[in-house]
């Protein structure tokens, strides 16, 4: 310190900017609460009781649960006749012999690209239904909302309808309730153990698996898969419910970062339900010409909500947008004789509209949604271009890599070949093999007589791939260039199809 | 306390009362079936220490309740697989090697066996695809020491050639001429020169052909035969053909002919089974040399 007093010309000037800082002490902050660790930071499960309700959603829930559930559990048993050499289920996971079938379409594992097109469509999909109305996904289609509907609607039958059920819920446990409960447990396990059923049987042949499962024949795999299908089943449609659209399910948030003001939300419309009075009241200042709101503070849309929501708070996480809140509420509205649809599928910009006097729009054709649309029709009419021209018949060709070629004892070199042929028809064909591109060539397959060494006659099984040997020898007094380009070819004479892959023939 | 419990006004949601440089935390509690979950997992891993082999102890480890090994399970996984390829191969066993190559399933079969087998134990001499290497024979081509028909191919594994087994492939070893001292240098050198030129191969113009067909005839012939052309019975090779295992130039000839050649296979029956032998035999002929 005494130098740098001594010699301050020479201090460099940010030295000196520290040297001669004050270092003040930070002003005490005053308005922090005391740090506090005993906040909860683990939340209780709220018990959600989901009110029946009646109305057009929930007709169309009805509708799309009877379908959707109808094709899961039945779709294994419809029959597809595919002729001798192929299983007869119309849905049909083989894998064992590594085929997929679908009706009239079957997939070898290396046109699994398919699925790639398949999981397009269903992410745009996702992404139109999201752009046009919210979450109808979620609301509507969702399994998890399908299973957990059907297991609610159990729950309902057993244990009785929200009031009922909480009432009974307070009470001690008598025999009654007991077998109540002990009833909608089984049910549950029921539904579940079919759901796992239903899900192997499109791994086997499914009247056949159901009679070894129920004969107790069938691999254990089937018993495994089978256990732990009901057991998710019943553990997540039956106990976990909302807290999978809440807390497990990422679609809720991609959603979010999706959406636009011109998506079709369920929307408490404000502009008509504020001010918030009971029904008397709210006549009495309309009678007085005073503004009064439709909505009469009833919570049945909350009560009806599967997740607990209140709409009535606006655009939410937690909301599925299954309307059924919309039928909650219309029910309500007809009988005070108010008009319905105060919770509707609308926009928080239409009801800024209306409250400003202009007219409210709807409008499904916007940029996203038109290219959500282009999308599902090109990648839709790609993976159809392919499926109808797709070939029956293939062949690849890999070089021997050790020896590259042969030289044989009169001179003549000779390639080695590993030839794969690929026979997608259902039955066998004799595929005539031939090479192009040398003029004098010797073609020959180990175990399969042939043609004087211009072409072999290779039988394929049906629906099989088939490997062979294939040796091209040259009879050219001089070796050919260190690579001459083959073409070999599969030819059905049957059909008259053909296909070719291409290699090289090495010489040294 | 009050202030605690602060709700943030913006979000509606309590604070945890946590705050840096004025930042305060909220409180989004996550679930408490979660932490409940948490808590299972870890109860779930205690599970495996007592299934399976787990804590390092100070000379051994925990075994687990099972005894559970991962080289016995691997040994469990490839009896499996035996078992479900012992129909096919008891086929193998009980069908001739001509059986085999004329019936499409088997020979598929056969095959696949022998290229595995052939890799873990052919492929260090012969090469990955057999292709050989100066001294250790091409099985792709057609030129075959000691026969190159099915039979021929499956005895040569069997006993092997100059090996232990009593039942070897024993022919005469090439003489070292040279070393021997049997002939000069310059004869070998004219003999090399002769065995070129009846091979159909370049030699120097002024080389004397008539000499080194002389000394061929007093000292080759007992073996290669008045035209080269060798004797499969004792596994002398053809000098008339464009295979030559040790080379071809004419220093290569003069070194087998200097030092002698005896080259050897080892005997691999009792090694390998009988389905294995006849599966390696099916493989080498579908190279492409086999003869029939």
């Amino acid at each position: 310190m005494g130098d740098a007093a001594a010699q301050p010309a020479n201090q460099p000037p940010l030295l000196k900017l520290v040297r001669d800082a004050q270092v003040l002490p930070r002003p005490p902050v005053t308005d922090l609460p005391e740090p506090d660790d005993d906040v909860p930071l683990y939340a209780a499960r709220r018990h959600i009781y989901p009110q029946r309700v009646h109305g057009t959603y929930r007709r169309i829930k009805w509708i799309v649960l009877y379908l959707t559930l109808g094709v899961y559990y039945l779709l294994p048993f419809v029959r597809w006749d595919r002729g001798p050499n192929a299983p007869s289920q119309a849905v049909l996971v083989d894998l064992a012999n590594g085929r997929f079938y679908f009706f009239f379409i079957e997939i070898w594992p290396q046109e699994v690209y398919y699925v790639t097109g398949l999981l397009i469509i269903a992410a745009m999909a996702l992404f139109l239904m999201n752009a046009v109305a919210g979450r109808i996904w979620c609301g509507y289609l969702c399994p998890q909302t399908v299973w957990t509907d059907l297991f609610q609607t159990i729950e309902r039958w057993t244990e009785g309808d929200r009031r009922e059920h909480m009432l009974r819920e307070r009470q001690p446990w008598t025999i009654e309730r007991l077998g109540r409960t002990g009833l909608k447990h089984f049910l549950w396990l029921m539904v579940a153990w079919w759901t796992g059923g239903a899900w192997v049987l499109y791994f086997a042949d499914a009247p056949t698996l159901v009679k070894d499962l129920a004969t107790f024949q069938a691999p254990l795999v089937a018993y495994l898969w089978i256990g732990i299908l009901t057991f998710t089943t019943y553990a997540l449609a039956g106990h976990m419910r909302e807290q999978v659209c809440l807390y497990m399910c990422p679609w809720p948030r991609i959603q979010a970062a999706l959406t636009d003001e011109h998506a079709l939300n369920v929307t408490y419309r404000y502009d008509r339900g504020e001010p918030r009075a009971s029904v008397k009241k709210s006549e009495a200042l309309r009678l007085q010409g005073q503004p009064a709101g439709d909505c009469i503070d009833c919570y049945q849309c909350v009560h009806a909500c599967p997740t607990g929501v209140d709409i009535r708070g606006g655009s939410n996480l937690g909301c599925i947008q299954c309307g059924l809140c919309i039928d909650a509420c219309d029910a309500v509205m007809a009988k005070i004789g108010r008009p319905a649809r105060l919770i509707a599928y609308d926009t928080e910009l239409n009801i800024k509209r209306r409250q400003t006097g202009e007219r409210p729009f709807v409008r499904i054709v916007r940029a996203r949604t038109l290219l959500y649309a282009a999308i599902i029709a090109i990648v839709g009419a790609i993976m159809l271009y392919t499926l109808a021209t797709r070939h029956t018949e293939s062949i690849s060709v890999i070089h021997d890599r050790n020896p590259v070629f042969v030289r044989l004892a009169d001179g003549e070199l000779r390639n080695g070949f590993a030839v794969h042929i690929l026979n997608k028809l259902l039955q066998t064909r004799n595929f005539v093999l031939s090479v192009e591109g040398l003029s004098d060539v010797d073609l020959r397959v180990p175990g399969i007589d042939g043609d004087n060494g211009r072409t072999v006659v290779v039988p394929v099984g049906p629906d099989q791939t088939r490997e062979v040997r294939v040796l091209v020898s040259t009879y050219q007094a001089l070796p050919p260039a260190a690579s001459v380009r083959l073409t070999f070819w599969i030819t059905d004479p049957a059909t008259g199809r053909r296909a070719s892959a291409s290699d090289h023939f090495r010489g040294p | 306390m009050a202030e605690k419990h602060e709700t943030d006004a913006i979000t509606g949601t309590a604070t945890t009362g946590h705050v840096w440089d004025g930042i305060r935390e909220l409180n989004t509690p996550l679930p408490r079936w979660w932490l409940w979950l948490f808590y299972a997992t870890i109860i779930w891993s205690v599970g495996y220490w007592i299934v399976y082999p787990s804590w390092p102890l100070v000379t051994s480890y925990t075994t687990g309740m099972f005894n559970w090994h991962s080289r016995e399970a691997i040994i469990t996984e490839l009896d499996a697989l035996k078992a479900q390829r012992g129909p096919m191969v008891a086929k193998l066993a009980a069908a001739s090697l001509q059986e085999i190559v004329a019936d499409p399933q088997l020979l598929e079969f056969a095959r696949a066996q022998g290229r595995p087998a052939f890799g873990e134990n052919c492929a260090p001499c012969h090469g990955a695809g057999g292709g050989g290497s100066k001294g250790y024979p091409n099985l792709n081509d057609n030129d075959w020491i000691w026969g190159g028909k099915l039979d021929d191919i499956a005895e040569t594994i069997r006993h092997g050639i100059r090996s232990s087994d009593p039942k070897t492939r024993l022919g005469p070893p090439m003489p070292d001429f040279g070393r021997d001292g049997r002939l000069k240098r310059a004869e070998i050198e004219t003999v090399a020169d002769y065995v070129r030129s009846a091979a159909g191969l370049v030699t120097d113009p002024k080389a004397d052909l008539a000499a080194g067909k002389a000394i061929f005839l007093q000292n080759c012939v007992a073996c290669h035969g008045e035209n080269g052309k060798g004797n499969r019975a004792l596994g002398v090779p053809d000098l008339t053909d464009a295979i030559w295992l040790y080379g071809s130039e004419k220093a290569a000839i003069v070194d087998s002919m200097w030092n002698g050649r005896a080259g050897m296979m080892p005997a691999w029956a009792g090694r390998l089974d009988e389905p294995t032998i006849k599966a390696l035999a099916v493989y080498v002929h579908t190279f492409g040399g086999g003869e029939k």
